[in-house]
């Protein structure tokens, strides 16, 4: 097997594998079911690295697994190549708006166990999908997928990802997309669950006024670690990119928010835009901010920033004078603080499994 | 009824009342007035019990429980309302949303029935009418972007939902200006009532023109150094502090 990435490396600073290092894995236990939540579109499940053809439904466009060959420059990907052995692979024709699909991983088991999933996804010009993701588990297990997207010219892929991993997981997630003119790549990702995880993004902006938005929520406690780490290459002129990550830490929890922005040379009119905020909840807390631009054309916009701060003491006094409970008025506070974060996420359905999601941080011990 | 009783509290080290008494009996209006720096402010936060005061002797009784043991919710279940001078902005809390976990709160503990969404609109456009507000007020942000008068009415429709037995209104300096003073006027009026009593606290005598006081009390230098019937405010106006502390 390839060897995980250290943090001797730069993009690894701050996220250290060698939990992960020291699991040893066993055979991949036989597939549980996992609850779905309704939802009344098409789905499809994976459930320990391979496809239920029995929870799957109504899955269009879809083509069957094909073996990997890997080139990217990521570890992780060079592994998913070397075990992966399923995966979705789906192919929006040019024109069509394939609609919302649910995309569900699942995965349990006694012994820790690893799952290596391929997932590719390509929408001809002009076609539309909306794709929402659901992770989550049970036990202890490395989830370690990669996505590979390609949208062609004036195609749109809303990705909404919500990773409730199981408390005791690993999820390393990669997702690399290629955008071509006028295309646009919309992701959002609500990272809840797993003891580590990366989600990590390479975007390329290949054609004029192709465009992106790769937004976050983490909401982490306990001793959790979470770590999004975006890239984006704009490489054409006149395109856009947006990036704003919302951390909410409470115990000793550690959130890593890593931002590039490259604009190579002839790149004019580039508008590329980053911020992180974090609110800790405790003083135990951590958040490491990284935000980089790489600029090599002289006519462009791009901006970053960062906020670290606590729940502001004025704002809960009055919410306490109103006869709102304290932990009700920091619940309340910390959900106006994510608004801005949610915001894009305008399906109904996808925001109901967010609020929800989020709901049960608040509840679930 | 409300009882002060020979408070005293600091801030840090610094001594800021220094032996408070004061009765309010249940019906009445009272106002502080006071220079600055007499501890008007301080009152009101220790009474609604905001955090970095600390009492270090005396009580406050409230219908006769110590409501100095209690935490600002309770209070404010408890029948307390403290009209904020500079109401606080809530980026991301939608009005509506902040108004009805507030009164479900309150109803919650006073052992009422909480109101669905359904009963809740009515009862706050029937609120938002009477202060001639308009309803685009519930789909705002909380004072996100509120004009100063529209901050006060804001305050107002609180008081009005939460139906408080006892309203302590913090005008300190009283910034007031002509409309926002006939606002937090109005909103104190509607409420009087046998069962109703208010602590006004502000710097000037403007205020009681519109809110006509039963009782005047003059604090300084943390103490109350004077009491009497509404015609103190005009003796304040016409001789200052000074000349009043000195008879």
């Amino acid at each position: 097997m390839t060897a995980l990435p250290t943090k001797k490396l730069e993009a690894w600073r701050y996220t250290d594998l060698r939990a992960l290092e020291r699991l040893s894995f066993g055979e991949v236990p036989a597939a549980a079911v996992p609850d779905l939540p309704a939802f009344a579109g098409p789905r499809v499940v994976f459930a320990n690295g391979r496809m239920s053809q029995a929870l799957s439904a109504r899955l269009d466009h879809a083509q069957d697994f094909a073996p990997v060959q890997e080139h990217g420059p990521q570890s992780l990907a060079h592994i998913n190549a070397e075990q992966a052995q399923d995966g979705l692979t789906l192919s929006v024709p040019a024109g069509v708006d394939a609609g919302a699909l649910l995309m569900v991983s699942y995965n349990a088991g006694e012994m820790p166990f690893a799952a290596h999933l391929r997932h590719r996804i390509t929408l001809g010009a002009n076609a539309r999908l909306m794709l929402i993701e659901l992770v989550k588990g049970d036990g202890v297990y490395w989830h370690n997928p990669v996505t590979d997207i390609s949208l062609h010219d004036g195609a749109v892929l809303t990705h909404i990802r919500l990773q409730q991993e199981s408390a005791e997981a690993f999820n390393t997630t990669l997702i690399r997309a290629n955008i071509a003119a006028g295309a646009g790549y919309e992701h959002f990702t609500a990272t809840i669950g797993a003891k580590l995880s990366r989600t990590e993004l390479h975007v390329s902006l290949l054609g004029e006024q192709a465009r992106t938005d790769l937004n976050a929520a983490q909401l982490l406690r306990g001793e959790q670690h979470g770590d999004f780490t975006a890239v984006v290459r704009h490489a054409a002129p006149n395109c856009a990119s947006r990036q704003t990550v919302k951390s909410v830490l409470a115990d000793e929890a550690h959130g890593v928010f890593q931002g590039r922005v490259e604009v190579a040379k002839g790149a004019q009119k580039t508008d590329g835009y980053q911020m992180s905020r974090a609110l800790l909840l405790s003083d135990h807390a951590t958040m490491d901010i990284k935000p980089e631009l790489e600029i090599f054309a002289d006519d462009v916009k791009c901006s970053h920033g960062a906020t670290i701060g606590a729940l502001d003491a004025e704002q809960l006094f009055y919410l306490r004078s109103r006869g709102i409970d304290e932990p009700e008025a920091r619940a309340m506070l910390i959900h106006a603080f994510l608004e801005e974060a949610f915001a894009p996420v305008t399906d109904e359905a996808a925001h109901g499994l967010l609020i929800e999601a989020i709901g049960k941080w608040w509840t679930t011990p | 009824m409300l009882e002060i009783k020979n408070l005293h509290a600091r801030i840090g080290d610094k001594e800021i009342l220094k032996g408070i008494n004061l009765t309010v009996p249940t019906g009445e209006v009272h106002a502080i007035m006071g220079p600055n720096g007499a501890g008007k402010s301080t009152l009101s936060y220790v009474l609604s019990g905001r955090d970095g005061y600390e009492v270090t002797y005396g009580e406050v009784l409230y219908n006769g429980v110590n409501i100095l043991e209690l935490a600002p919710e309770d209070r404010a279940a408890a029948g307390i309302f403290l009209a904020f001078q500079y109401p606080v902005e809530l980026p991301g809390v939608g009005n509506a949303n902040f108004l009805r976990t507030a009164l479900n709160a309150v109803r919650r503990k006073r052992g009422e029935p909480e109101l669905d969404a359904v009963a809740f609109l009515k009862s706050a456009r029937a609120a938002i009418k009477s202060l001639q507000m308009n309803e685009d007020f519930l789909k705002r942000n909380v004072n996100v972007g509120f004009s100063g008068g529209e901050k006060k009415r804001n305050e107002m429709l609180q008081m009005a939902l939460l139906k408080p037995g006892l309203a302590i209104l913090d005008e300190t300096d009283s910034g007031l200006d002509i409309d926002a003073l006939r606002i937090v006027s109005e909103g104190v009026n509607a409420l009087r009532s046998p069962s109703f009593s208010a602590l006004v606290i502000t710097h000037y005598q403007r205020l009681l023109d519109h809110i006509v006081p039963d009782v005047v009390h003059v604090l300084a230098g943390g103490r109350i150094v004077r009491s009497g019937p509404k015609e103190l405010a005009l003796e304040l106006e016409a001789r200052g502090y000074a000349g009043v502390e000195a008879a």
